[in-house]
């Protein structure tokens, strides 16, 4: 800690006017360069963007807490939208979440499960490979995970269709009540009707992380209200994210056929290739957390009660900590570290299951596809906090 | 769930051939003194009159008593004093004689051949730590409270036993330290250590470091869950998770794709051998505990430390964790899809 600390360099500049959520990138990069701690006028927040200042926000939970919200509000003072998930709290009340999620979902139990989700991934490529060009994302990236999720999870069939309004609705709250907020609520009622009803211990088959979760109650680790919130957790954290991890992989090796054709050669750098993906193209972008506490970040004084916002994709992207080629693909790269899936206390639980999926499917796709090409620019979803994309045309080449 | 080596009071007895050389040293036990209830203190001094090889909080010795019988024991010395290494013996009835020995045949003046350091409990640098000591678990934390301190980080010492008596070192700790830092629990006197209200409150920037038997390690492990990852690093002194001849020897690791062999020598993993030579493998967790680095074997045996492999993926021994996992008794050489 260093003892002055100076007042934060303003900055007028809107995170979440069109053009800078579809392309967030240069304007990330002004945002850095004017400081890794700065003052965002248009949303009244501190705004973090160096990496080693993101990384001390998401690892001082004590100090940057939880349970204001991820959202801009402070949920404390005024309800938020629904009750806290596990994200939106700390210790000691998250603490006992977290325990019973990690001893569900861990490298352990998601392992047991590669068999079953590699079965769709084969059938998926194959059908996908018949043809010259398909679109990666509606055609690939949004049907894998929504195909192998739920069932790992155990939720009914019915009603599955509202997993991805609703995953938008609980992203999208992350940023400001904007209209593209207002648009992800259009129908929130009945979204999060269905989902809560998903959650619930009746609902839920007996074998899946959710009937796991609940087992959790009769040991008396969490209460049923928890139990409930930590399926919800699943469901909404669970299946738009990997859909984007999905597509943002794909998106990188379209434009680099020569880390396309290493891979081939060396299919274990598929890890290696996914987590520089992940780094480059985070799909989690922004999310904000509350200061408990007066303190200093970066230099800059910040008073207790304050929201200040993450900006996941700059840290991602810091030459101070990638170095002058950041913004640049490089499977030499040894990108363990990026924040993509966060980092500390709140560090995505899911991370082996997203991960998993991830690996199935590119690796599927380089054991038969020899080349793979965007055929127009990839269309970007206008989100205010996730990076993806809604359309991505390809044109791949096989062996026959 | 945590894999770890066997070590300390409790450790695994292992049987094989002495191998005099490389890596090895001839010492004589300087002083042997009882510190605690059958728990006794050896300080040793190398014959050729050198100084012992530096070595950090966390680190072991190997020590060969005889018979082939070679049990691993914390060091329990001042760091800065490399002259003299020290280790704390908790006598064990139904041990197979690992401890006894000790006890019973090593006396001032015993010489005795021992292993160079080696550390498989590290002591990652942090702004906080929190110390969780059971039994003669305390012995590798010892060196950690004093580097802690050395260093100026905040820290507190949670150390339980049956009772004072059996507490070794428990006394000098509290005198040194004060009983702010140095909280004792002695059982006969204030009951078992309340280990849900230790750790029930995860604190930022903080890391756990806990040796002591495996149900007080269980239960710290389940409870860290709720900590943040990586935040627990334990070290098991039972041989629970582990078989006979896990003491490691160095082995061979032939780099199918790489078309190379490596050695992979005994204070490291196959992981840090193999991205010496240049090859990468992604990792995440280095501790068995996360699965990134696991890879394919075209042949050869491993010994499994993981707890993410099932029994049954263990058993088929076709895939290992590279970061923990090493070759298994008797096996020289393990061929990688690498």
């Amino acid at each position: 800690m260093t003892t002055s600390t100076s007042e934060p360099i303003v900055f007028t500049g809107d995170p979440y006017n069109e053009e800078h959520l579809l392309n967030p990138y240069p304007f990330l990069a002004s945002l850095q360069e004017a400081g890794s701690v700065s003052w965002l006028e248009s949303e009244q927040t501190y705004a973090i963007t160096g990496y080693d200042e993101v990384y001390e926000v998401l690892t001082d939970f004590e100090t940057f807490v939880s349970s204001g919200g991820l959202g801009p509000r402070d949920i404390r003072k005024d309800d938020g939208w629904r009750p806290p998930s596990i994200l939106e709290s700390d210790p000691p009340i998250h603490t006992l979440m977290r325990r019973a999620l990690t001893g569900v979902i861990n490298p352990g139990t998601v392992r047991a499960l590669r068999k079953d989700f590699t079965a769709p991934a084969v059938s998926l490529v194959e059908a996908l490979v018949q043809r010259n060009t398909f679109d990666a994302i509606t055609d690939l990236a949004e049907k894998y995970p929504i195909e192998v999720f739920p069932d790992a999870v155990g939720i009914p069939q019915e009603g599955r269709e509202h997993l991805l309004p609703y995953g938008n609705m609980v992203f999208n709250a992350f940023g400001p009540e904007n209209y593209i907020y207002h648009q992800a609520f259009a129908e929130g009622d009945e979204h999060a009707r269905v989902v809560m009803n998903a959650c619930k211990r009746e609902s839920l088959t007996d074998s899946g992380f959710g009937a796991g979760i609940w087992a959790k109650v009769g040991e008396g680790l969490i209460t049923e209200e928890q139990a409930t919130l930590l399926v919800r957790a699943l469901l909404s954290a669970g299946v738009d994210t990997t859909i984007f991890g999905i597509g943002n992989t794909l998106s990188v090796l379209a434009r680099h056929p020569e880390a396309w054709e290493r891979l081939r050669k060396e299919p274990s750098l598929a890890k290696f290739a996914i987590d520089e993906a992940l780094r480059l193209e985070s799909p989690f972008q922004k999310f904000h957390r509350t200061t408990t506490v007066d303190t200093e970040l970066g230099g800059v004084g910040i008073p207790a009660g304050s929201k200040v916002q993450v900006f996941i994709g700059a840290a991602n992207r810091d030459p101070k900590k990638w170095g002058a080629d950041a913004n640049e693909f490089s499977l030499e790269r040894t990108s363990s570290g990026h924040v993509a899936f966060g980092m500390g206390l709140h560090q995505c639980v899911g991370q082996p299951i997203a991960r998993m999926e991830m690996e199935i499917v590119l690796q599927q796709l380089l054991e038969k596809v020899v080349s793979i090409e965007l055929v127009g620019e990839p269309k970007p979803i206008l989100h205010n906090v996730l990076r993806g994309f809604e359309s991505m045309p390809v044109r791949i080449t096989t062996q026959r | 769930m945590t894999p770890q080596t066997g070590r300390l009071g409790a450790a695994v007895d292992t049987v094989k051939p002495v191998a005099s050389g490389a890596g090895l040293l001839d010492v004589v036990v300087d002083a042997a003194e009882h510190v605690a209830d059958q728990v006794v203190s050896l300080v040793l001094r190398r014959i050729d009159g050198e100084s012992f090889p530096e070595w950090a909080p966390g680190a072991h010795i190997d020590v060969h008593l005889g018979d082939g019988l070679t049990r691993q024991y914390s060091l329990c010395s001042d760091l800065n004093d490399r002259e003299v290494l020290r280790i704390g013996v908790l006598r064990v009835p139904d041990s197979r004689g690992g401890s006894e020995a000790v006890h019973e045949k090593l006396v001032a003046g015993t010489p005795l051949t021992i292993s160079a350091p080696r550390n498989n409990f590290p002591m990652i640098d942090s702004r906080k730590y929190l110390f969780i000591a059971g039994g003669i678990g305390i012995t590798p934390i010892i060196p950690m409270i004093e580097a802690a301190e050395a260093a100026g980080r905040e820290w507190r010492l949670v150390y339980g036993g049956r009772s004072r008596h059996s507490m070794a070192f428990a006394q000098s700790l509290e005198d040194a330290y004060g009983s702010t830092k140095v909280n004792l629990y002695p059982e006969d006197e204030v009951g078992r250590l309340d280990l849900n209200a230790i750790l029930g409150m995860p604190r930022a920037h903080m890391l756990v470091y806990a040796c002591g038997p495996g149900g007080m390690l269980g239960a710290i492990e389940d409870l860290c869950m709720g900590w943040p990852p990586g935040a627990l690093h334990l070290e098991r002194f039972s041989a629970d998770t582990l078989g006979a001849g896990s003491v490691s020897a160095p082995f061979e690791v032939e780099l199918a794709k790489a078309g190379r062999i490596v050695t992979v020598q005994t204070n490291e993993s196959i992981l840090d051998a193999v991205e010496k030579v240049g090859v990468r493998i992604l990792s995440s967790c280095r501790a068995g505990l996360c699965g990134t680095c696991e890879t394919n074997i075209l042949s050869g045996t491993p010994e499994h430390r993981d707890a993410v492999l099932t029994e049954a993926d263990k058993d088929a021994n076709e895939v290992m964790l590279v970061c923990v996992s090493r070759a298994a008794a008797g096996c020289d050489r393990l061929v990688l899809d690498l």
